[in-house]
């Protein structure tokens, strides 16, 4: 894929140029289509610097017609991509012998890993775990839920899409080297790692499943219940009851245990993990996720009719 | 509802179709719509906490390769709509979140309508590069824009049409056992994004990552925040480790990883 670069410089995209085509970036998306999916925006970003580089009408249109190829990734990381694409323009409109094949090879080449970057990155890392923080402040009521996911995710965003761009743009066809090597694949399994790391958590703490089927009712031994009919009276008696309880005694006579105590007395969370094991096998078994979740909503209400939820 | 917040709402309607395929400055996720919602409502409180509960669930949504993910943005925008005209309040929002769920389904229906409308505006776009135009090309990208947010626009007007009274009577028409099996069935379906996210990363090299997740979350005392420097911290460590372990030559755990998600997206793009 490496075309032998030509020294002599006379047209070079400015500062504002890059800026141009990086806000631009941000629209990639919004002509996705089921044909050549994000072509069209893909050649939106492009404009403002094929515009720049080439002044002839029929470069120009080839120029849009070569960038409206089919054209799939990860929205943020496209932006290497264009870095690297505006370096091979810039090359040729300055008279290096690139090529149509030469620009859509890179295009293809890069789209497929960096989406295998972007995906597991974004989508379920960052935004799972930072989503998490926002809403766990957010259920109650508070304000710097919703201001803290906003903020934090556009900052990282904003960041990756720019410097990612400078970074393609300047490392030029070099990137697609790193690509197979190092720095990359570095951050795709560290992602992962702190990602598997921090779902394992939020089954925990937020699949919520609660078995009410009563398993047992224990006759305890006296001295293991708080004896109410032979406390002090008054605040005294309140006294004692309290520093008894913390004391470890139970406040009713019965020992009520549910099939939930029971489970959690093997690990807390047992049953939550177990769903998500189910759900991912179903997944991998290609039912549809919207099936899956109708299918939860029905075990819940029937659950629910018949007492065992 | 005020003719002034009628508008405001189908204008957080607009951007939230819109970022719901543009998918950057997240307008369309619940935490953010809703709270948008609530607030140009005047039920600000309501709209967080119900971002809250819709979030979680959508956590792990999103659209990669072949598995198409439920519509966040209509549902998030719908059921805040839904959970301001019915007037329940803080009550009204377990009831909210279950209606959410058949929405988030509904509107991947509008989203393919229109990713298949975009296929001959995108044929638009060839002849006017083929002419060397590049404002129609804009044009027609603006176009497309605007067709995803009339996605979501187009249905909350619909939704604040409908008089008020009519969402209350059909909220309370719901029978107590519905709404409290709703509740429960949304208690368990985060699994199903947690799943997904897993299908996605998991590999022999990171499941202990998930193991230990799990075990310590029990520790009621360490906060998500606390759970994710935990994480970073133990990630860290396995990467600089495996780095200088990796001269003296096993190198089997490096690549495990890479090759089974990157080819299942390989063949899916």
């Amino acid at each position: 894929m490496a075309e032998p670069v030509v020294a002599e410089k006379k047209i070079t995209l400015s500062k504002s140029d890059l800026y141009k085509v990086a806000w631009r970036t941000q629209f990639l998306q919004g002509s996705w289509n089921y044909e050549r999916m994000q072509n069209g925006g893909w050649c939106y970003s492009m404009i403002p610097a094929i515009n720049k580089l080439y002044q002839k009408k029929e470069d120009r249109a080839a120029a849009y017609q070569r960038h409206l190829e089919f054209f799939n990734t990860h929205p943020y990381v496209t932006s290497p991509i264009i870095g690297v694409t505006l370096a091979l323009e810039e090359e040729r409109a300055n008279g290096a012998p690139i090529d149509d094949a030469a620009i859509q090879g890179v295009k293809v080449g890069m789209m497929g890993p960096l989406a295998g970057v972007g995906d597991p990155v974004f989508w379920f890392t960052v935004r799972p775990m930072i989503g998490a923080l926002g809403a766990s402040l957010a259920l109650g009521g508070s304000i710097m839920g919703p201001i803290l996911f906003f903020v934090l995710w556009n900052v990282i965003r904003l960041a990756t899409i720019w410097y990612t761009q400078e970074f393609g743009y300047k490392a030029g066809n070099a990137i697609t080297d790193d690509l197979s090597g190092g720095l990359l694949q570095m951050i795709t399994r560290g992602a992962s790692m702190m990602g598997m790391f921090v779902i394992g958590a939020l089954i925990e703490r937020w699949v919520n499943i609660n078995f009410t089927p009563v398993v047992s009712k224990i006759q305890q031994q006296k001295g293991a219940y708080i004896d109410w009919n032979n406390l002090p009276k008054g605040s005294a008696g309140i006294h004692e009851a309290l520093s008894q309880q913390a004391g470890g005694l139970s406040l009713e006579r019965l020992k009520v245990t549910t099939l939930q105590n029971n489970l959690d007395s093997l690990i807390p969370g047992l049953v939550p993990l177990l769903l998500t094991f189910l759900c991912m096998w179903l997944l991998k078994k290609n039912v549809s996720p919207i099936i899956i979740i109708l299918g939860i909503f029905v075990v819940g209400v029937v659950g629910h009719v018949i007492g065992l939820l | 509802m005020s003719a002034i917040s009628m508008v405001l709402v189908v204008i957080v309607a607009f951007f939230a179709g819109m970022e719901g395929i543009l998918d950057q400055w997240q307008f369309h996720q619940p935490l953010v719509a809703c709270t948008l919602i609530g607030m140009v409502t005047g039920h600000m409180a309501e709209g967080i906490m119900l971002g809250g509960s819709l979030q979680m669930i959508a956590l792990g949504w999103a659209n990669v390769g072949a598995a198409v993910a439920p519509d966040a943005a209509l549902a998030a925008v719908a059921s805040s709509i839904i959970l301001v005209q019915g007037g329940q309040g803080v009550k009204g929002i377990g009831s909210a979140v279950a209606i959410a769920i058949p929405l988030a389904v509904a509107g991947l229906f509008l989203t393919m309508l229109v990713r298949t409308i975009t296929v001959g505006i995108v044929h638009l776009m060839d002849k006017a590069a083929k002419e060397a135009n590049s404002k129609m090309i804009d044009f027609w990208q603006y176009v497309c824009i605007c067709l995803q947010g009339l996605r979501i626009a187009l249905p909350a007007i619909l939704l604040l049409i409908i008089p008020a009274s009519a969402v209350r009577g059909m909220l309370e028409a719901m029978p107590a056992w519905l709404n409290d099996g709703m509740s429960i069935g949304g208690g368990m379906v985060v699994a199903v994004g947690y799943a997904m996210v897993i299908n996605m990363m998991a590999s022999r090299e990171v499941w202990p990552f998930f193991a230990i997740g799990f075990v310590i979350a029990a520790i009621s005392d360490l906060t998500l925040i606390a759970i994710g420097a935990l994480g970073i911290a133990l990630a860290l460590m396995y990467l600089s480790l495996d780095k200088s372990g990796s001269n003296s030559g096993s190198n089997n755990g490096g690549n495990s990883n890479s090759g089974d998600p990157l080819g299942d997206i390989l063949d899916d793009y």
